[in-house]
């Protein structure tokens, strides 16, 4: 099959990283040739598939060698679980230098470097929370991923991110070929969660690929830095991951989104309960105006 | 050829700007205008607006203003420009300030120090290597008495902490390390990076020996806004002192550190450039009151009112000075006018500079029996237009930030007998037949300032002007028709 290249975004926090990997895992377990890059400075992408900390990251490797011309591939990708192969762009600590350029640089360096290679099935690209600026777009730009899928949960941050995100792939999918393949729920537990996610990828145009429920096997994993098909094959959570792994295979149903105004999600958070209707009547008022 | 009349000027600004799509028309109309002695400078002329895209524009930028202008020919600081090679490297000593020192050891001006950045730099951030570089600044050059650190763009960009940097540099060496946010896409042109320039030396200079004793005299007094260019500082120092003054500093051409530490001390400031140190000296009239007052010392006529202008702010010893001055130079000046004024009298002159330039040199020209009928600035602002439409003849043409198609069209159309620019205008020029001075750089030439720099600069004049190579070229399509019957046999 031809390479088919994903990237995974979603807001802060919501199991980017670990729903990325076991869902890789589960491909690899299919017998599916996988690669993971992952495009965070703090570099935990790929811990669950190599049984680290954190994998040393192509840019901290290029800062030790003087540049990154002066890396070869082998120096910057590790081979994990199922033959999963991982590389992490890296980046600078909070607060100082261009974490997006860091995401550029190592990307760009792959590309030369052939680690795009003809025996591999996928590639993952794990994307930190916020598309910030140009360089965590990289990864969507052309000839990069094809496939966008959001995680996101019922909460209501995850969804304002979730049709943020959408935003931006409209950008790109017009100047290149990106397109989103859906949102993965990683479950919450919070109130009629699959209901309101299903309608808001109706709204967006997309589906709701999979609901991942809440379990705590993933925590009893991620302890021992192993993703839950490693850890319990057995388990009833890593039959989740492998139904996701199936139908991320199977998928078909790529689109442009069509991400909704800020009214129209409220509207439907208000529809789930989600949020309360606005009382205009006390916007701009002290505790101590109101109580008089 | 007659000069322009009002309409004749007009209708040529009409005509140029008759090829511009309309928004870029209308926006181009307000930056040119026929000079008038009753209007308004503000209503007449627009500036320091953004330049249009897709234009050629003879603009420089923040890092330009603050790097090459300001900071630069500071002569015994080390100043770094903190980014990637290019900017530093292609500013390097190309703006002849001139310096007495010994370069390396106490003198940096022809110097390029920079932080080299690369792709790492930029993604891990370039505090550490600023760090390192001026360690190794102080190990290999102890002599320096400073360091300022220029930024480039992706400083700005990548939020590097230059200033914690500084600070800490300063407190391990003792010495001053001034952090200048100077960034290229800061502003519109490089006038932004002269004000930035000149808060950074109000912070991180000015003040620095307000409590150490100096020893004044009533005298004494700073040049500020004179770069040396080819010694320009140095011809006008030598008149201030003859006419009793002290020069305590000169601000920055052949200028040290300590020089522009005791500016504050002085009596008066005396701004010849002022659209690059404007800033400055309004700061040391608020903060010390210290009065400053704009000069002029480009031809006899405007170094002799310059002079008398300076004197009335002292007594009787300098104001004697000043006519003393005068009239020992008074001989040279006719002797010099004479010999070059039949040379070049009547001869038109179309000026396109910066700072001071466009509007200080055309006093000089009259001198010479020449006439300035057109003129523009780079990156001027509303108050150095409100300067120039008096000093220009009515009905000449004035160009704010103009580009290089209208520059080219003003040109042929006016048909002056020199043009003044920079070195990007000059081969166009040149090529075109024109006669053509760089009045950045002095053609490698200078000092123009003072009495010593009015006999060069005729000079130069004329042997541009007269030059026997204008009358030796003549393009091919020009040329008698014998290459026709060649080019029909084949």
């Amino acid at each position: 099959m031809a390479l088919r290249q994903c990237a995974i975004y979603g807001k802060g926090g919501i199991g980017k990283s670990t729903t990325t990997q076991n869902l890789v895992a589960a491909l690899a377990e299919m017998g599916k040739k996988v690669m993971i890059v992952g495009c965070d400075p703090k570099a935990d992408s790929t811990r669950l598939i190599l049984h680290s900390k954190a994998q040393t990251s192509v840019m901290a490797l290029a800062a030790e060698a003087g540049s990154v011309e002066d890396l070869e591939l082998e120096d910057v990708l590790s081979v994990g679980y199922g033959g999963v192969k991982c590389v992490e762009s890296g980046g600078p600590e909070p607060g100082v230098g261009c974490a997006g350029r860091g995401v550029i640089t190592a990307i760009n360096f792959l590309e030369e470097e052939g680690a795009y290679d003809e025996d591999l099935d996928f590639v993952f690209y794990d994307v930190l929370g916020d598309v910030v600026c140009g360089g965590f777009a990289m990864p969507i730009r052309e000839n990069k991923a094809q496939e966008i899928y959001i995680v996101c949960s019922g909460e209501m941050m995850a969804m304002y991110a979730a049709n943020n995100i959408a935003k931006g792939i409209v950008k790109y999918a017009n100047s290149g070929g990106v397109r989103l393949a859906g949102l993965i729920c990683n479950s919450r537990n919070t109130d009629r969660e699959d209901e309101l996610i299903i309608a808001l990828a109706e709204r967006l145009g997309t589906q709701m690929i999979h609901f991942v429920p809440r379990d705590n096997a993933v925590q009893h994993a991620e302890i021992r830095r192993m993703t839950v098909i490693e850890y319990d094959p057995t388990h009833k959570q890593a039959d989740e991951y492998r139904t996701l792994a199936r139908k991320v295979f199977e998928n078909k149903k790529f689109v442009i989104p069509t991400p909704i105004e800020m009214e129209e999600l409220e509207s439907l958070l208000m529809e789930f309960g989600i949020m309360e209707q606005e009382d205009e009547s006390i916007v701009g008022k002290t505790a101590s105006e109101l109580a008089a | 050829m007659a000069a322009l009349t009002r309409e004749e000027t007009e209708a040529l600004i009409q005509e140029v700007l008759e090829v511009y799509p309309e928004k870029a028309k209308k926006d181009r109309t307000k930056h040119l205008a026929v000079n008038d002695h009753e209007a308004n400078a503000k209503k007449c002329i627009t500036s320091n607006r953004k330049s249009l895209p897709g234009v050629m524009t003879i603009r420089g930028c923040a890092y330009a203003g603050s790097k090459g202008v300001v900071w630069g020919p500071i002569k015994d600081m080390i100043h770094i420009s903190h980014g990637p090679v290019g900017c530093g490297q292609y500013s390097r000593a190309g703006r002849r300030n001139y310096y007495v020192g010994v370069t390396g050891i106490n003198a940096f001006g022809e110097m390029n120090f920079t932080s080299d950045f690369q792709e790492r730099d930029i993604v891990f951030g370039g505090d550490k290597k600023l760090a390192k570089l001026i360690d190794e600044i102080e190990e290999l050059f102890p002599l320096n008495k400073g360091i300022s650190v220029q930024s480039e763009c992706p400083i700005g960009l990548i939020g590097d902490d230059i200033e914690a940097v500084s600070k800490k540099a300063t407190a391990k060496f003792g010495k001053t390390v001034v952090p200048v946010r100077c960034e290229g896409f800061r502003g519109v042109s490089q006038s932004l990076g002269h004000h930035i320039a000149n808060d950074a030396i109000r912070d991180w200079v000015i003040g620095n020996r307000d409590a150490k004793e100096f020893a004044s005299t009533p005298y004494d007094v700073a040049i500020i806004g004179d770069y040396n260019i080819g010694g320009d500082a140095w011809s006008s120092r030598i008149l201030l002192e003859e006419m009793g003054l002290r020069v305590v500093a000169q601000w920055s051409g052949d200028g040290t550190l300590a020089e522009m530490e005791n500016t504050p001390k002085v009596k008066l400031n005396l701004l010849h450039c002022y659209r690059s140190m404007n800033y400055i000296s309004r700061h040391m009239e608020e903060k010390y009151g210290i009065p400053w007052v704009e000069y002029n010392f480009f031809g006899p006529t405007k170094v002799e009112e310059s002079l008398r202008k300076i004197a009335t702010y002292f007594d009787d010893t300098i104001k004697e000075g000043a006519e003393r001055v005068i009239a020992k130079y008074k001989a040279m000046m006719d002797a010099v006018i004479a010999k070059y004024r039949p040379r070049l009298e009547g001869k038109k002159v179309m000026l396109y500079v910066g700072g001071l330039r466009p509007r200080h040199v055309i006093g000089a020209y009259e001198d010479l029996g020449m006439e300035v009928v057109g003129t523009g600035y780079e990156f001027a602002h509303n108050d150095d237009y409100e300067r120039t439409v008096k000093e220009m003849g009515n009905a000449t043409l004035l160009y704010d930030d103009v580009t290089g198609f209208e520059f080219e069209e003003f040109v042929k159309k006016v048909k002056p007998d020199l043009v003044g620019s920079g070195i990007k205008e000059k081969f166009i020029f040149q090529k075109m037949g024109i006669p053509f001075r760089q009045m950045h750089s002095w053609d490698y030439s200078g000092p123009y300032h003072g009495y010593d720099g009015f006999a060069i600069f005729a000079r130069d004049m004329d042997m541009t002007l007269n030059n026997p190579c204008w009358k030796t070229q003549t393009p091919p399509w020009k040329k008698n028709d014998d290459a026709a019957p060649l080019a029909a046999a084949a």
